[in-house]
C-alpha cells in the first residue's frame, strides 16, 4: 500500500516491530521502521505501508479491516488490541511499539499461535447442548427467547475470539494450563442461555482445576476487549453458578421450549418473508 | 467439580475466620474494658483471665474451629499459588498431598494443645 497523493502525511512515526522466524531466528528481536503517517490511518495501515514500502517480510494476521473477524489481534504499545480498530495517532506520538499477543507461541513475526486457546474454547462445550438429542440434529421447531433471557447472555456472544483478553491474562501468563478468560466466558454465555441444557457438563470444565477459581479477578481481560465484553464479570458469574450447583442451592428451571412447528412465532411488523430455499 | 468442593469451603472458611476474628478483637480490646469473657482484673490476655477462657468449652470448641478454619483458608491459598508455578500434574497432587499432611498434623498438634490447656484450666479451677 503507497500512502494516497491527495493524504498529507502529518508526522513520521517509528515502528519498533517485533520479529521472529523460528526457522532462522534464536530468540524474537525488534526492527525498527520509520513510516509516514496521516491522521486516521490505524496501525494495520501501517503494518500494510511497511510490507508493501519497506520489508515484504513482515508477517501478521488479519482479514475484516473492521473489528469483525478478531484476526490482527496484537500488542499495541504494551496493550493487546486489534490493529485495525486502532489510529496510530491516538497511541503514538514520535514512537509505536507492536508485537505478538503474548501468553500464546510466535508462529512467525506478529502471528501469534491461537490453537491452544480454541482448544480450551472447544473443551467448554461453546454450543447449545439439548437433552433431546434428536431435537439438536434435526431442529423441527423454533425455542420461545424473551428479550429478557436474550439480554442475559447478550453481551458475553459479541466475543470474535481475536485472543486480547487471554493476551492480557496475568494469571495466564503463569499458569498456561489455566482455561482463561475467552473460553470461560463462552461457558458463561452458553450457561446463561435459556435454550441450553449443557450447564452441568459444561461445570466439569469449569470448576476442574485450572479452571474458573484460578482467575484473580484482575479484570485486564475486560479492560483490554475490543468489543467491550466483560469476560471477568462473566468469570464471576460462572464462579457463583459453580458453587450454587455444588450447594445444590440453584434453581432448576426447565429450558426454554420450543413452538411447535417452523414459523410459529410472531414476527415483527414489517419485514419481508424469507426467500424460497434453494438448497 | 473438585476444585468447585475445595474453592467453596475455601471461602465459607474465610466467612468463619471473619466471625472468630471479630470475636477475639472484641474480647483482646474490648474485653478488658467490658469485661465480657475476662472477669479478672488487668488485661483480658492476663494469665487469669486466659485461663477463665481456656476453662469453657465454648472456647476450646471456637479455638480448634479457628485452627482448623484458618489451616485450610490458608493452605488452600498457597496451593493456589504454588500451582501458578506451572507444576505437572502428578507434582500438583504431591503438593496437594504434602499440605493435606502438614494442614492434618498441625490440627492434630493444636488441637491437643486446645484440649490439654483446657484440661489444665479446669484443674486449676478446681485446685
Amino acid at each position: 500500500m503507497t500512502m494516497p497523493e491527495n493524504s498529507k502525511a502529518t508526522r513520521e512515526i517509528v515502528f519498533h516491530v517485533t520479529r521472529y522466524n523460528p526457522e532462522s531466528d534464536r530468540a524474537p528481536y525488534v526492527k525498527t521502521y520509520k513510516i509516514p503517517v496521516r491522521e486516521g490511518m490505524t496501525v494495520l495501515d501501517g503494518l500494510h505501508y511497511i510490507k508493501d514500502n519497506v520489508d515484504p517480510t513482515l508477517a501478521w494476521r488479519y482479514s475484516c479491516r473492521m473489528g469483525v473477524c478478531g484476526s490482527c489481534g496484537m500488542l499495541l504499545n504494551g496493550r493487546a488490541t486489534l490493529a485495525c480498530n486502532t489510529q496510530i495517532l491516538h497511541i503514538a506520538d514520535t514512537d509505536l511499539t507492536v508485537g505478538p499477543l503474548p501468553n500464546f507461541e510466535i508462529i512467525r513475526d506478529l502471528v501469534p499461535d491461537l490453537m491452544t486457546m480454541f482448544e480450551k474454547h472447544r473443551s467448554v462445550k461453546p454450543y447449545i447442548v439439548r437433552a433431546d438429542e434428536a431435537e439438536s440434529n434435526k431442529p423441527e421447531g423454533e425455542f420461545y427467547q424473551s428479550p429478557a433471557e436474550l439480554e442475559a447472555y447478550l453481551q458475553f456472544a459479541y466475543c470474535i475470539k481475536c485472543g486480547c483478553c487471554m493476551a492480557a491474562c496475568p494469571t495466564l501468563a503463569t499458569d498456561a494450563r489455566y482455561l482463561g478468560p475467552m473460553p470461560l466466558a463462552a461457558a458463561e454465555r452458553y450457561d446463561k442461555d435459556t435454550r441450553d441444557e449443557g450447564r452441568r457438563d459444561r461445570n466439569q470444565r469449569t470448576g476442574a482445576s485450572h479452571g474458573a477459581f484460578r482467575c484473580h479477578y484482575a479484570g485486564e481481560c475486560s479492560r483490554a476487549c475490543p468489543k467491550g465484553v466483560d469476560p471477568a464479570k462473566a468469570i464471576q458469574y460462572l464462579k457463583r453458578q459453580l458453587v450454587l450447583d455444588y450447594l445444590h442451592l440453584a434453581r432448576r428451571k426447565k429450558p426454554c421450549q420450543k413452538m411447535h412447528g417452523t414459523g410459529q412465532g410472531k414476527p415483527l411488523p414489517n419485514i419481508p418473508t424469507a426467500p424460497a430455499k434453494t438448497v | 467439580m473438585r476444585e468447585t468442593k475445595y474453592w467453596t469451603w475455601h471461602m465459607s472458611a474465610g466467612v468463619v475466620i471473619l466471625f472468630l476474628l471479630g470475636l477475639h478483637m472484641l474480647i483482646m480490646h474490648v474485653g478488658g474494658l467490658t469485661h465480657l469473657f475476662a472477669p479478672h482484673s488487668g488485661e483480658a490476655i492476663s494469665k487469669e483471665n486466659s485461663l477463665f477462657r481456656d476453662g469453657r468449652m465454648f472456647f476450646t470448641v471456637t479455638y480448634i474451629l479457628l485452627l482448623g478454619v484458618a489451616l485450610y483458608h490458608g493452605l488452600y491459598g498457597l496451593r493456589t499459588i504454588l500451582f501458578e508455578l506451572t507444576l505437572k500434574p502428578a507434582v500438583e497432587k504431591a503438593v496437594t498431598f504434602v499440605l493435606l499432611v502438614v494442614g492434618l498434623g498441625l490440627f492434630g498438634l493444636g488441637t491437643w494443645a486446645a484440649i490439654t490447656t483446657h484440661a489444665i484450666a479446669i484443674a486449676g479451677g478446681r485446685g
